[in-house]
């Protein structure tokens, strides 16, 4: 059950991936809400995915790589839904609706089994959960930092082109990236913090400078800089922009340390 | 019976034709009364703007009609001659002159097509008309149709959504800048034609402070006073300006008065928070190396036209599904005035009474079978006279009313009281309000000035 549905989870959010970048090059407005409702269709049915693998796992066991992209592009989608709801943005579907298919796939994609830990669930679990949550915001954050840019350099060329009329105003994008920052940062920091002690409970010491450790490190102190320039010397708009979309390959540099991780190279 | 319209807009004649022919509003009513007294005019309509003056008319003979209201054009002016003025006329009747109308009021014939003015003052013109009773059945039902249309064409297309004047696209570009105008504030420096207008437009959006800014202080004070905003001091200005969201340039200077440096200042003052810079004056005010500068947006007239331009375009596309609407409401009307000719009613008439005698007949028959054949014969006689006389009537009513002012009314009614149309047509049961009462239910034959009052009273 849970397998089928995830299969058709990701169809679905294929079907919704080509819809919405189709409507962000036609200029009618009607592709939205055929768009919009292909995606609410895919949610439910990942909802439904993620419910039956919880009910279907007899022992409890320390979650997978799979799981845990699984569980991110879930969480992405109600972000998003949640924001189409309040600000009407349908172009933002056009962003992240992709970036969630990529998601599933590569957890399709990697293998659905975990490293041989000791048994330390419960702090694991807790770790994986928030982790993921900080990377929904940053991954948010690089969203509206990418169309932040492409809105910038429309405006400032004067190219009044289907996308400039559908992408939202400036100062809504710098302030979603503001937020999304702002609420996946502490996230992230419990998620380290939790995956620490993880550590110390499996390996015996909170960090052993591997690629995962090593990276989420960097990204945690690179957001923590952009925040800080953010809230004290004016690192907003254009500049913010840039560095929440670099921060973003730090996230994803971090992830393939986690992968690396599972398949057991990298100990 | 035949529609009419004659007239002239700004595509076929010059300013100084149309503002000679072009009648006061205070006027209109007069004028309408005089048109009214030509022979053979029946109804008539008066649509006086800056762009087009044009009479609607329902007249009994096209030719002899087109002559009279040519002859009331010309006498509307005393200045104004037939020779100058024939030139410049256009006219249409029937179905295109309905289409004619749609297509005013649907703001398709407008200088700047989707423009929104023209339906008020159809509506105007419309209330003055109906103030000096000079519409009737037809009339009132095309222009209420006209203006229904032109409500469809406004909600179903996106011909009236995008910005066509510079002053607008401002404040469209200003909206792709900030996404809520209210916590704004704008700079207005100089005080430029087009960009006090793109001030009164963002005002009308609700930005939230105005600050004004002349070389002479007099001046901004005054503007202040009428834009409800705060005159800032011309030295002062600069410093001023990170303060600013939206800066409007628009001063006689020769030279640029803002730079790069000054706006990146701002900018820095403003921490980053983005700037929207927009140059009306020609000679450009603002250096447009400012370009270049991060979070500083810079528009000139000419990039604002641009955008106008392309906006235009989209209106024109738009412009063509409308023509489809047009066409279709056309046909619609078209068929309601095909079933106000006299002779279909009267045979539609005499086949009703007909009907209804055959049957109730066979009915009494099937009952009656005792009688006999010559029995049944009289009967039968007593049926057929009671219905021709109770049709009879009516019938030289039409036949006599028929080229008298209120002809479509009798037909109208006639069609009612002996519900000749299966099916009335969709208006006749929705999409009237208080405010603008069916003719139909109104105009009763005979009783013409009464129903004007009430309709006049339903409406104060």
């Amino acid at each position: 059950m849970a397998v089928v549905c995830f299969m058709v989870t990701m169809g679905i959010y294929f079907i919704a991936t080509i819809s919405f970048l189709a409507y962000l090059l036609r200029r009618s407005e009607a592709l939205s809400k055929v768009s919009l409702g292909i995606t609410a269709a895919g949610f439910v049915v990942h909802t439904i995915a993620l419910v039956a693998r919880m009910f279907a796992s007899s022992a409890p066991s320390p979650p997978s790589v799979h799981e845990a992209l699984s569980f991110f592009s879930w969480m992405l989608i109600l972000v998003f839904l949640a924001v189409e709801f309040r600000h009407r943005i349908h172009v933002l579907g056009s962003f992240i609706v992709p970036l969630a298919l990529v998601s599933l796939v590569s957890a399709a994609a990697l293998p659905d089994t975990v490293p041989t830990l000791q048994p330390v669930f419960r702090t694991l679990w807790l770790h994986v959960t928030l982790s993921m949550l900080g990377t929904v915001g940053f991954a948010v954050a690089f969203v509206a930092g990418v169309m932040y840019l492409i809105q910038d350099r429309l405006l400032k060329s004067k190219r009044f082109n289907v996308l400039y009329t559908k992408l939202p105003a400036l100062d809504f994008l710098d302030h979603l990236n503001q937020q999304s920052i702002v609420m996946g940062f502490p996230l992230l920091t419990l998620g380290i913090v939790t995956g620490a002690i993880s550590a110390e409970f499996a390996k015996g010491s909170y960090l052993s400078w591997n690629p995962e450790q090593t990276w989420a490190l960097i990204t945690w102190l690179f957001y923590f800089v952009v925040l800080l320039g953010r809230l004290t010397v004016g690192w907003r708009a254009k500049r913010a922009a840039y560095l929440t979309v670099i921060g973003f390959a730090g996230v994803i540099l971090t992830l393939v340390g986690v992968v690396l991780k599972s398949y057991g190279t990298v100990s | 019976m035949h529609l009419i319209v004659v007239g002239l807009s700004h595509k076929t004649a010059p300013v100084e034709i149309r503002e000679k022919l072009a009648v006061p509003e205070s006027r209109i009513g007069e004028a309408l009364n005089r048109l009214c007294t030509y022979q053979g005019v029946k109804e008539g309509l008066l649509l006086s703007t800056c762009n087009r003056v044009e009479v609607y008319s329902v007249v009994d003979d096209i030719d002899h009609g087109y002559g009279r209201i040519q002859e009331f054009l010309a006498d509307t002016h005393l200045s104004l001659s037939s020779e100058q003025l024939t030139p410049h006329l256009y006219w249409h009747t029937g179905d295109r002159a309905i289409a004619h109308l749609f297509r005013v009021a649907a703001s398709l014939d407008s200088m700047i097509i989707g423009e929104s003015q023209i339906l008020g003052q159809l509506k105007d013109a419309f209330e003055v008309a109906l103030a000096h009773k000079t519409t009737g059945v037809i009339m009132n039902k095309v222009v209420k149709k006209a203006i229904s249309v032109a409500k469809r064409v406004r909600t179903e297309t996106k011909i009236a959504e995008m910005a066509v004047s510079v002053s607008y696209a401002a404040v469209e570009l200003a909206k792709k800048i900030f996404s809520d105008l209210a916590q704004r504030t704008v700079l207005l420096v100089g005080a430029g034609e087009m960009a006090k207008l793109a001030a009164q437009h963002l005002i009308a959006q609700g930005v939230g402070q105005v600050r004004i800014t002349t070389r002479t202080p007099q001046h901004a004070v005054e503007l202040a006073e009428q834009f409800g905003g705060t005159p800032v001091p011309f030295e002062q200005f600069k410093d001023d300006m990170a303060s600013a969201d939206i800066v409007l340039v628009s001063t006689g200077a020769s030279h640029y008065l803002i730079s790069a440096d000054d706006v990146q200042r701002a900018v820095n003052v403003r921490r980053n928070r983005p700037m929207f810079l927009i140059d009306i004056s020609v000679p450009r005010n603002i250096d447009p190396a400012v370009r270049h500068v991060d979070n500083a947006f810079l528009f000139d007239i000419d990039d604002l036209k641009q955008r106008v331009e392309q906006n235009r375009a989209e209106r024109l596309q738009e412009a063509e599904k409308a023509e489809r609407m047009v066409v279709e409401e056309v046909g619609v009307v078209l068929e309601w005035m095909k079933s106000l000719e006299v002779t279909p009613t009267i045979v539609a008439l005499k086949n009703r009474a007909d009907d209804i005698k055959r049957s109730e007949v066979e009915r009494t028959m099937s009952r009656l079978t005792h009688l006999s054949a010559q029995d049944r014969e009289i009967v039968e006689g007593l049926a057929s006279a009671i219905v021709n006389k109770l049709i009879h009537n009516t019938m030289v009513t039409l036949k006599s009313e028929v080229n008298s002012s209120s002809g479509a009314a009798f037909v109208e009614a006639a069609r009612r009281f002996y519900s000749l149309d299966s099916q009335p047509p969709a208006e006749a049961r929705s999409g009237e309000t208080a405010s603008q009462p069916d003719p139909r239910s109104q105009e009763l034959p005979g009783e013409e000035a009464a129903s004007h009052t009430a309709s006049r009273k339903r409406t104060s």
